[in-house]
């Protein structure tokens, strides 16, 4: 298998190096490498179930630095591949100079928007998502204290923990939502130790919920809960299997969805604004046979009914970034 | 007299060494089920085979050089400036807030306001670590690493607060339109054919060439060049000699910061026109090795960090077309640093020996 993959990847390399326009696909990955756990991670699998179901090849490239931003989407569109999808809110500044040079390459951005006529932007509704497992979070703790890490201390974060403070608060107005963030670096999403450590100290000051948001740091912070025995909410993917009835759900973000129908819809990719939302199952909690038995019905019949009621309209959860506050939470 | 002749130690050691490490990661290219000679030849098309690809070769390179330079003028009085990471992201802090609140009417006025700015950031930089070394005695090495932490913590503080662009990313907004500076591409056309289309190469490449004349003036020609190098020689002999130990690490610090500090008019102003986070990627520490290889000299800087930009380029080259993994092109520019800088010795004694023993057989 493995064996069958470096062939078609060399003979898709050879494909493109040639110059033929072979119509394969692109993926562009971020600088957190493509095996993160995470969100790089789950956008390579969406574009390994599309080639797996369609016996297609595709190219993909893993940067080392951001200057390579540009070059990698100049690259790709000179060699002929079509579409171009680009995982990271970073690629945003290189592709909006690049797709009008371009015109008849399709784009598509996750993470961020970027105005173009042949770009299509995906941004997901990390709040909804959040504001679910907030929920589960309040509805399962016994202390009244509930706990957020995340990663890097950028707006996107604060997004996942606004959406999670309010989601608690709906449930339990007086419950104390604590929020941390492992540092302000890059070297924050990818600290396990860290991770570790708050979490140690949110048990501390009585948090018996924690929601890690924070790449592979997260996985210190789900160890450390399972190591003492508290529930613990997994990020991006579905993170549950980690640690069998002790992670209580995950937010998921189904980038690889994102990935995966760009990918489907090939040269004929709809352009446009696309927004992922817990509306078309971009963003949910997810179930499975790991954290069945820790979910209660009650938990599940609300969480529902907010998804529900989010789907129709009725319940709007406030975006952090669209204003940079947070009703919920001070930062 | 040396054991070994002034050719063979500038130009046979290095060459023998990347030899060794190229062997080395052709052996592990091979391990991985890859060609090495259809690596090869990627890297050295994707890099010098275009002037795109010498587009992107030369923007790396400017870089290093930069860093590289400025490591060598620290390594000149015995000091290991680590701390051209650092310097360098402060250097772009002082060109972004150069460019984005100052109305420059030219872009030429602009570069000149921002290599005043990244160099007197960078300097400032450089100044506190300096200071307690030559006052407190706080190792150099020591200090001027931590500060890199600082840098990034700085920077992070400005990105996402005062400077920040609106929107999700933790960046300034895009420089003026007059601050711009000309790329390679702009320069460099003739009509028809386009050259170095798309490469961030910019002017700023020709002010690095610059600052390694002006550097080796400095060093070999002035007096103060003259008393840099007795200090990094022998501290004592140098106090002896009426050579303030302060002044001396002051001003080299000084000058190295200065030198990391300019290296954002090219990343920052040239390349991406804002300030994003981690813009200096790692560019600061392999000055340290850009440094080593080149012997401390600025022709030697200027000469490893065309190699190290190769590298750079080779190796993006290799990441789009081939499926050799991100982790396994790092281990190759690794191993070039670990035989150019650690391993020195390595080749350096038996090439000695050699030559001793060729040297005994004429006599």
């Amino acid at each position: 298998m493995t064996l069958m993959h470096k062939f078609l990847g060399a003979s898709a390399a050879l494909a493109l190096t040639a110059g033929t326009a072979a119509a394969d696909p692109a993926i562009l990955f971020d600088l957190g490498g493509k095996f993160d756990k995470s969100f790089n991670e789950s956008a390579y699998n969406g574009a390994e179930r599309w080639a797996q179901e369609t016996g297609g090849s595709y190219a993909e490239v893993e940067i080392q630095s951001d200057a390579q931003r540009e070059q990698a989407i100049r690259r790709f569109a000179e060699s002929g591949a079509n579409p171009i999808v680009m995982a990271g809110f970073s690629w945003a500044t290189p592709l909006a100079e690049v797709a009008a040079d371009y015109p008849d390459t399709k784009f598509a951005i996750i993470d961020m928007v970027v105005d173009a006529p042949n770009v299509r932007s995906v941004v997901f509704n990390e709040h909804e998502g959040s504001y679910l497992v907030g929920m589960m979070a309040a509805m399962a703790s016994e202390t009244g204290t509930v706990s957020f890490v995340g990663g890097m201390d950028i707006p996107l974060i604060r997004k996942f923990a606004c959406g999670y403070a309010q989601g608690a608060k709906a449930v339990n107005a007086d419950i104390n939502v604590i929020a941390n963030m492992t540092g302000t670096t890059p070297a924050a999403w990818n600290d396990p130790v860290k991770g570790s450590e708050l979490t140690l100290a949110q048990i501390s000051q009585g948090s018996d919920v924690v929601f890690a948001a924070a790449g592979g740091t997260g996985v210190g912070v789900l160890q450390t809960a399972a190591d003492e025995d508290i529930f613990s909410i997994g990020v991006d993917a579905n993170q549950n299997y980690l640690h069998p009835g002790q992670v209580l759900t995950s937010m998921m973000k189904r980038v690889d969805n994102a990935v995966y129908d760009a990918m489907m819809a090939g040269e004929d990719l709809e352009t446009g604004f696309n927004v992922m939302s817990v509306a078309n199952r971009g963003v949910g909690f997810a179930m499975d046979a790991n954290n069945e038995p820790i979910v209660s019905y009650e938990m599940l019949e609300a969480t529902y009914g907010a998804a529900a009621d989010m789907a129709s309209g009725e319940l709007s959860v406030h975006d952090y970034t669209s204003d940079e506050s947070c009703p919920a939470l001070d930062f | 007299m040396d054991v070994m002749p002034k050719w063979a130690d500038v130009i046979l050691i290095p060459l023998i060494s990347i030899l060794l490490a190229a062997i080395l990661s052709a052996l592990v290219i091979l391990a991985i089920g890859e060609n090495p000679w259809e690596a090869l030849k990627l890297m050295v098309d994707g890099a010098l085979g275009s002037t795109y690809g010498w587009g992107y070769t030369l923007y790396y390179a400017t870089n290093f050089i930069f860093t590289g330079l400025a490591v060598s003028i620290a390594f000149h009085a015995r000091m290991f400036n680590i701390g051209g990471e650092g310097q360098a992201l402060i250097g772009g802090l002082g060109v972004a807030i150069i460019c984005l609140f100052i109305p420059w009417p030219h872009w030429s006025l602009a570069l000149l306001g921002a290599t005043i700015g990244a160099a007197i950031f960078g300097a400032a930089w450089a100044a506190i670590p300096a200071f307690l070394q030559a006052k407190r005695g706080s190792h150099i090495v020591i200090t001027t690493i931590m500060f890199n932490f600082i840098a990034a913590a700085v920077l992070n503080y400005f990105l996402i607060g005062a400077l920040k662009a609106p929107g999700m990313e933790p960046a300034t907004p895009k420089f003026p339109e007059a601050t711009h500076l000309p790329s390679f591409q702009d320069m460099f056309n003739f009509g028809e054919t386009t050259f170095f289309r798309g490469a961030p190469a910019n002017i700023t490449f020709f002010v690095a060439l610059a600052a390694c004349v002006a550097l080796w003036a400095l060093i070999w020609k002035t007096r103060l060049g003259y008393e840099i190098r007795s200090f990094g020689h022998s501290e004592t002999a140098a106090k002896y000699a009426g050579i303030s130990p302060t002044k001396i690490i002051m001003v080299a610090m000084l000058i190295s910061g200065a030198l990391a500090g300019m290296m954002a008019i090219n990343n920052v102003q040239g390349e991406a026109e804002r300030l994003v986070l981690n813009a200096v990627e790692g560019a600061g520490f392999i000055g340290i090795a850009v440094a080593l290889m080149g012997r401390s000299h600025p022709f030697g800087v200027l000469l490893a960090a065309l190699l190290f930009g190769f590298l750079y380029q080779g190796g993006a080259e290799l990441a789009l077309w081939t499926s050799i993994p991100r982790e396994l092109i790092i281990v190759i520019q690794a191993l070039v640093i670990l035989f150019t800088g650690a391993l020195d010795n390595m080749v350096r004694m038996p090439l000695e020996r050699l030559f001793l023993s060729m040297r005994r057989a004429k006599q």
